[in-house]
């Protein structure tokens, strides 16, 4: 580094005095030791406390990695720093690879405080900060690991401060309380997520998997021996049984728990400067806060077995949430809730926008996101639900009638069972799927929903819109239908309005963004039926 | 029901080059030849299994035969572009069809791609991108010199197109 860049960095370094992590990152550090050391310690206990050359060898190696791990966190700990200028956040780090990175405070999107276990055993947090780049990967994105908590929330309200300054707005003192709080009995949704049953799968896979890599068979364990020959004695639908109770029971226990450590002390806000906050977590503590200037609108889901209990989750459509992934995890306003609650929310988060203050009294308030005054779809959207289904009950009843033919009569009777029980069931979710159709433009927002399995209510921001798709199958073409797909800057990029009629879809695309679509649009003279290719 | 008949999309205004049928018909062999070529590899070589092989030969080429021969001309027939004042319109697809519109003043970036089939073939392809992860429009099969010159014209609108691009890339 030549004295000329030790000149300038002098003269740089006249603003605000550079924040350091803190130096409990050390022991957060060491602690991804504690595992080994514990392990070491109880080969040392199972040995009678003498050690042999086994245990020198790994005593050698955790040493090595004692100083390696200490001289990385020691040289991340002196050379990372931080400071919020009036106009600027810079960051500073690495020894052998120096970086510098800063950013324009106006530019700051989103400001995200999180907390691992570990992390919070000492009083620390990590601050993300997002900036402007689309899709910004980890290693353009300023993150500061390992900072004093009471530090972390002090520098967030001040970068906060710093952008609306730097903006020129005037901060609405509008701490009027939380928008939305857990209740406590929410948790009553906890199980109906998709964390039941399948959890209980998941965990025993992957505990069978564990043992098997340990050269254990789970199958040949005294315990397993045991249960095998009690079971062997009860019928065996009684078995089966016992076993899918096991299953419920373990999987409403694990999802419970799911939830809890997900929306412990979650609470959702509006901090000054047009952020919404959204703050939770037991173990590990996550706070996104998403910038009201790029809500693009809402999302309301309701997945099959919470909607029958009368509960649904809210999602925000933002950009600047990072890419799609990271847009999943962070884009949750609410946890599973009642309806209303999340209808409340819903309305809430957008009622701030100027616009929709503006508009129609439908426009804001729980009537956005509501069911009642959507436009339903024309019928054949139903015949192509039922078709749908009755293909996927086709498939499925064809595996055993095809082994029947092949090996015999019992298969068949299957088939012929099978084909029976699964027909209703298919065409109730058909019916569904085509009652959860519908569309509204209501306002500044176009409101699109469908899906059966997880009915989602969208409501986008029609000056959000920066494109139109069109797509029409082979069947859609044939039924008139046409598929209208609203692309957008924020949250999965596009949004789609299924299975409406060719006119009133182009009449919609028209309504909700004016002149876009209007000079690809002609009209046809003479048959109406001749017209739709 | 009859009133939704009476408007539609109208097909955009320029075809792509029927080059573009060569290209695609070479890029459906890559997918549909080499399985049947490998049955029937088989079926000469080891004689025991003749009949079998046979039969996989022909089970494997014939829809792929079709494929080659419906997929391209049907594209060809749907694969169309045009640029306004305001837009881009491109319509694609075959079985399913995409009809994109994005106006200029979402535009972000205008690239061209030419992957080696394409460049055989002295065709390029234009994709249009927007802030939206979804929202790219992709017009492929074009001239060398239609794609430049569209890519020239399409930055030079985009440019003094009043930005709203700007606002949801940042």
């Amino acid at each position: 580094m030549s004295a000329g860049t030790d000149a300038r960095q002098a003269a740089q370094d006249t603003g605000p005095a550079w924040g350091r992590l803190s130096g409990r990152l050390v022991l957060v550090n060491l602690a991804i030791l504690a595992a080994p050391v514990a392990t070491l310690a109880a080969a040392l206990a199972a040995n009678g406390g003498r050690a042999n050359l086994q245990i020198l060898i790994t005593l050698g190696s955790l040493f090595s990695t004692f100083l390696v791990v200490c001289g990385i966190s020691l040289m991340r700990l002196f050379t990372t720093r931080y400071r919020v200028t009036d106009e600027r956040i810079e960051m500073r780090s690495g020894l052998f690879f120096r970086s510098h990175r800063s950013a324009p405070i106006e530019r700051i999107r989103s400001v995200d405080l999180t907390a691992n276990p570990v992390h919070r055993l000492f009083g620390l947090t990590t601050v993300r900060i997002g900036t402007g780049d689309q899709g910004s990967t980890a290693g353009r994105r300023l993150e500061l690991e390992g900072i004093a908590t009471a530090d972390a929330a002090e520098l967030r309200r001040r970068l906060v401060a710093a952008r609306d300054a730097a903006r020129g707005r005037q901060l609405p003192a509008d701490q009027d309380g939380p928008i939305c709080e857990l209740d406590w009995s929410w948790l009553r949704y906890g199980p109906l997520t998709v964390w039941g049953v399948g959890g209980v799968f998941l965990v025993a896979g992957s505990v069978y998997r564990t043992l098997h890599e340990m050269h254990v068979d789970p199958l040949k364990l005294g315990v397993v021996k045991d249960v095998e020959a009690r079971f062997g004695s009860v019928p065996l639908w009684f078995g089966i049984l016992v076993a899918l109770l096991i299953v419920v029971v373990f999987g409403t226990v694990g999802a419970t728990a799911v939830y809890i450590e997900n929306w412990s002390g979650y609470q959702l806000r509006r901090e000054d400067g047009g952020m919404l906050l959204v703050r939770r977590g037991l173990l590990v503590t996550r706070s996104v806060s998403i910038e009201e200037r790029r809500l693009r609108g809402v999302e309301l889901v309701e997945a099959i077995p919470l909607r029958w209990a009368g509960g649904a989750r809210t999602n925000a459509i933002a950009s600047g949430l990072g890419d799609r992934e990271d847009n999943r995890r962070r884009r949750a306003l609410t946890p599973p809730a009642p309806r209303a609650q999340a209808l409340r929310v819903a309305a809430e988060v957008l009622a701030q926008d100027p616009g929709a203050r503006s508009g129609s009294a439908t426009a804001t308030g729980a009537g956005l996101m509501a069911g009642d005054g959507l436009t339903a779809h024309p019928r054949v959207a139903l015949r192509r639900r039922t078709n749908r289904a009755l293909t996927a009950v086709l498939l499925i009843a064809a595996v055993p009638l095809g082994l029947g033919l092949w090996l015999g009569p019992a298969l068949l009777v299957t088939a012929g069972v099978t084909a029976v029980v699964l027909l209703p069931v298919a065409v109730a979710l058909a019916r569904d799927a085509y009652r959860a159709l519908g569309h509204a433009v209501r306002g500044r927002y176009l409101v699109a929903r469908s899906g059966t399995f997880a009915r989602r209510t969208v409501a986008l921001q029609r000056d959000g819109i920066i494109g139109w798709r069109v797509s029409r199958s082979v069947f859609q073409r044939r039924a008139g239908l046409l598929t209208l797909g609203a692309t957008t800057a924020a949250g999965e990029g596009i949004y789609q309005v299924r299975d409406l009629p060719v006119g009133a879809g182009l009449l919609l695309a028209e309504e909700a963004v004016p002149g876009l679509l209007a000079p690809f649009v002609e009209r046809v003279e003479g048959a109406a039926g001749v017209s739709v290719r | 029901m009859e009133n939704n008949h009476v408007v539609r999309l109208r097909p955009p205004r320029h075809r792509v080059e029927p080059r573009a049928i060569g290209w695609w018909t070479l890029q459906a062999s890559l997918f549909a030849l080499p399985l049947p070529i490998t049955f029937g590899i088989l079926c000469l070589t080891i004689a025991p299994t003749r009949t079998f092989f046979g039969w996989a030969t022909l089970i494997a080429l014939l829809p792929g035969l079709l494929y080659m021969g419906v997929m391209p001309v049907w594209r060809y027939r749907v694969h169309r572009w045009e640029t306004t004042d305001d837009a881009v319109y491109a319509a694609s697809g075959w079985l399913w069809q995409h009809w994109r519109v994005v106006p200029l003043s979402r535009v972000q970036t205008v690239d061209t791609l030419r992957g080696p089939l394409q460049q055989l073939f002295g065709l390029s392809g234009v994709t249009v991108t927007t802030a939206s992860a979804s929202g790219a429009v992709k017009i492929k099969g074009l001239d060398h010199q239609v794609a430049g010159d569209l890519v020239e014209r399409l930055t030079r609108s985009a440019q003094a197109a009043p930005q709203g691009a700007e606002q949801d890339a940042t």
